[in-house]
């Protein structure tokens, strides 16, 4: 199959998807479900790495700032707009993507392969809404809330590592951080995660609900699923850029 | 009643459905044998509307699945029970709550309502005090029997068994069996069975018929089953000895002798 039809598949999934749920009941228990499958269980991964990866960016920044006509509170500057702009919508976007979407394709797919939504077609079950909607709804609305506690870390952890190595004080860093603030830049970073968060439920839902075979090509549709979020994000990321701040 | 007229299924260049005709009657069990490979469950996954026959009809009750509005699909779906060969049940979800999903799905029950019928239905199959278990905590008769009873919790009008007693030991295939066969009794629904095993034949195949390469080769009872001379059917049937042994007998009755 090529890829303007699977582009083609892939849209048509789509458009099972947003149906109205058959039963609101199993839709919310669904969604609860998802919510802490997808969001709540992916907090504890991005706040580690939002921590650590913010304690990194302002080390690096310090160590590359070494000019003394270059203000010292320029590292937490630095360090605030690189985890709010980037670091925190893209790259805990692109780690979800690799825990989030296997997760998502080998669930689906395993369903596939056992027949479970076989099972469910034969009830008569819009089985692509009553298994990706949810998906799709928690990450699109959770995922926010997670890329803003990175942000929240990322800039914490910078502080921190400048605490520990004394690189930097903390009071220049906490002038740098304060400095120029812009509220859009925040809400930049949102749509962004929004955007990604979709392609996070979506594109591994798709490789899952159509994967054939057993287990194998379970793992192979995992892998698959994985890079092409991950490609998806990387793309969809410069044109967004290029549109909300270009 | 439901009613096949030359169905023909093709994927890519592969013909596996080459006009089958069938006619599966109200509180029979039909079986529909033959090797693997022979079509058996691209035919009950077409009958079931899994997957879209290229030519020919299926009729339920002399309504053609084809020509029924979307609304009319998904109320037939509600009739309609099936045990998958693997199960198929959902694997998060306890017995009770696999056997509640329909009922969930389909009805306005409250949830003491919906767990009455559960329990009913669980004690139907023989299986109690499973309720909290999940699948991956039963044995494969035992998940046999919560497809089961997940099939016929809505008193279905159809009840499509796939593989019924793939993967079970001799003395729980037949328990299976009798299970199926009881509720196809006292429920009066039409009921098909895809199968391979001989005992199964010889237990429950009220009406038999057997598909090779995609094609009915032939049509009758389980009893016509051992004395038929279709060379495609003896060659499937006295494949091994135990059902040569069963052909001499049956031989032997129809000619007025005993056997020793």
């Amino acid at each position: 199959m090529n890829y303007i039809e699977h582009i083609g598949k892939y849209f048509l999934m789509l458009g099972q998807v947003f149906k109205r749920p058959q039963k609101m009941r199993i839709f919310k228990e669904a969604l609860i479900r998802e919510l802490d499958d997808l969001g709540n269980k992916s907090l504890g991964i991005a706040a580690f790495i939002a921590f650590f990866v913010g304690g990194v960016v302002a080390i690096q920044t310090a160590l590359n700032v070494d000019n003394p006509m270059i203000p010292r509170y320029l590292i937490g500057f630095a360090t605030k707009r690189s985890i709010i702009l980037e670091f925190a919508p893209t790259f805990i976007s692109v780690i979800l993507a690799g825990k989030v979407g296997s997760f998502i394709t080998s669930s689906i797919g395993t369903m596939r392969v056992t027949e479970q939504i076989d099972a469910l077609e034969v009830m008569g079950i819009n089985s692509l809404n009553l298994l990706v909607l949810p998906k799709i709804i928690a990450t699109v609305f959770f995922y926010p809330f997670i890329i803003t506690i990175s942000m929240f870390l990322g800039i914490l952890g910078g502080y921190v590592a400048g605490v520990l190595t004394g690189l930097f004080s903390t009071t220049d860093y906490i002038e740098g951080v304060q400095l120029d603030f812009n509220p859009y830049f925040i809400k930049y970073a949102i749509i962004k995660t929004m955007v990604f968060a979709f392609v996070i439920a979506t594109i591994p839902s798709y490789h899952g609900y159509y994967v054939k075979g057993g287990a194998l090509e379970v793992g192979r549709a995992s892998t698959q699923a994985v890079v092409w979020t991950s490609v998806v994000i990387i793309v969809l990321n410069y044109f967004l850029t290029q549109m909300l701040l270009g | 009643m439901i009613e096949v007229k030359n169905i023909h299924k093709s994927f890519g260049e592969t013909h596996v459905l080459k006009g089958i005709s069938a006619k599966f009657e109200k509180g029979q069990t039909s079986l529909i044998i033959g090797q693997s490979g022979s079509g058996k469950t691209v035919f009950i996954k077409t009958l079931l509307g899994l997957f879209q026959p290229d030519e020919g009809c299926i009729c339920y009750d002399g309504v053609d699945y084809d020509k029924m509005s979307g609304d009319e699909k998904r109320e037939l779906r509600k009739q309609i029970g099936m045990v998958f060969q693997g199960s198929a049940l959902f694997d998060s979800s306890t017995v009770e709550e696999n056997v509640m999903f329909p009922l969930k799905m389909f009805t306005e029950q409250t949830r003491e309502q919906m767990l009455e019928r559960v329990n009913f239905v669980l004690k139907r199959v023989d299986l109690v005090n499973a309720n909290h278990k999940y699948p991956a905590e039963l044995s494969g008769g035992m998940q046999k029997r919560v497809a089961i009873a997940r099939a016929i919790v809505m008193n279905p009008k159809y009840l499509f068994c796939d593989e019924p007693n793939s993967g079970l030991d001799p003395k729980t295939a037949i328990l299976i069996d009798n299970l199926i066969q009881e509720i196809t009794d006292e429920y009066n629904i039409t009921t098909v069975i895809n199968t391979h095993d001989m005992n199964s034949v010889m237990e429950i195949g009220e009406k038999i018929i057997f598909l090779k390469n995609g094609v009915k080769e032939w049509e009758g009872t389980n009893k016509d089953i051992f004395i038929t001379n279709n060379k495609a059917v003896t060659d499937f049937v006295y494949s091994s000895n135990l059902f040569k042994k069963v052909r001499k007998i049956y031989q032997m009755e129809a000619e007025g002798r005993t056997c020793d």
